[in-house]
């Protein structure tokens, strides 16, 4: 009866993982690599400077902008009850446009839909803090990125970026993050990569940065040539690494060395 | 600009209280150039200053070399209740303050 058992859960799980992926019991947040100081910084709201965007996202929240003179909250009013778990679930499906878009699109996409403004810059303090306010409302949800089929064919071509070797070291993000997180490069944790508190404050930037951002230092660190802030390889690599990650709390806005 | 302060709302009177204070500023060194080869201008908070019912309790001056969003900690024995006022001042005109409160009980 145990075999048949065996057999049934072989052939009913295994499509969802990938050969060489690590298995759900085995993810580990970037947080678990952290010294303690770094942890305690994360831990207490009053000393992660992340908290400085999520304040200043929840002003930008209210604020009036664009031609249509409304605010964020007055088509989505009280963040905290309308965008709770709202970032477990990007990238997302965009009808329109037929394509995924991430957090940060998404927000922009709303200004020029409902609020006739232009869209805020990549890595712009206005963009980061409300993309961190929004996150923030998700904190300790589980990822639930790419359920929706249409996303299907999307998820499958960030997995083949995922395992592409690029760069003049020819690497591949998995040769690190997949088959080698348990190691150290130079003085430095590997981790295993997993999106689990974007934006997150990174001690090294000395500021709040996307996931975009730290896709384009790792991609540059192996000597490749960078895919371009909101092209359809970034988000696509984007919503490969929550699908990846599905299960996983957020901790957004999260601190890294 | 934002700040966040973290002191305890409530304490015993003669405890040690520690007073956390972060703020938002990206600290430019003025030592940076950029890719044209011109020297970014400083800009950083120069001085901060903790007066406790308006007598100053801590101050500190602020150098290049301090990270952008500086975390200040430190620590005052708490004997009276009263109000904190945090000020950070710096390069072109920047300013910025806060405030918190204290109550003593017996």
């Amino acid at each position: 009866m145990r075999r048949l058992i065996a057999i049934v859960v072989l052939l009913t799980t295994p499509s969802l993982l990938h050969a060489g992926e690590i298995p759900p019991a085995e993810r580990r947040s970037g947080y678990s690599f952290m010294a303690p100081d770094t942890k305690a910084m994360q831990d207490d709201d009053t000393a992660n400077p992340g908290m400085l965007w999520v304040m200043e996202g929840e002003g930008l929240w209210a604020k009036k902008d664009g031609a249509s003179e409304k605010a964020c909250a007055d088509c989505h009013g009280d963040a905290r009850e309308s965008m709770k778990g709202v970032a477990t679930r990007y990238p997302a499906f965009d009808q329109t446009l037929g394509q995924p878009v991430d957090l940060e699109q998404a927000i922009n996409l709303s200004r020029a839909r409902h609020q006739q403004a232009s869209p805020l810059a990549h890595e712009s303090r206005e963009l980061l803090a409300l993309e961190a306010y929004i996150a923030e409302q998700s904190r300790g949800m589980p990822i639930a990125a790419g359920a929706d089929p249409q996303l299907a064919a999307f998820v499958e071509k960030g997995h083949d970026l995922f395992i592409a070797r690029e760069g003049q070291l020819n690497l591949s993000c998995a040769n690190c993050h997949d088959d080698n997180w348990d190691k150290r490069l130079a003085g430095s944790a590997i981790t295993q990569g997993q999106p689990t508190g974007y934006p997150l404050y990174r001690l090294e930037w000395q500021s709040l940065g996307s996931l975009q951002r730290r896709l384009r230092g790792c991609i540059t660190g192996v000597r490749a040539q960078a895919f371009d802030f909101d092209s359809p390889e970034m988000v696509e690599l984007e919503l490969y690494l929550m699908t990846r990650a599905a299960g996983m709390p957020i901790e957004a806005p999260a601190v890294r060395p | 600009m934002a700040a966040l302060i973290n002191v305890p709302a409530k304490a015993r009177r003669g405890d040690v209280i520690e007073i956390k204070a972060l703020t938002s500023h990206i600290m430019e060194t003025g030592y940076r150039r950029t890719a044209a080869g011109e020297i970014v201008p400083r800009d950083i908070i120069t001085s901060f200053t903790c007066r406790f019912n308006g007598t100053e309790i801590f101050r500190a001056d602020f150098f290049p070399a301090l990270a952008a969003n500086p975390f200040l900690s430190f620590f005052m024995v708490a004997n009276d209740s009263g109000k904190f006022d945090f000020e950070w001042i710096g390069d072109h005109g920047f300013s910025t303050t806060a405030s918190a409160s204290l109550s003593v009980v017996e």
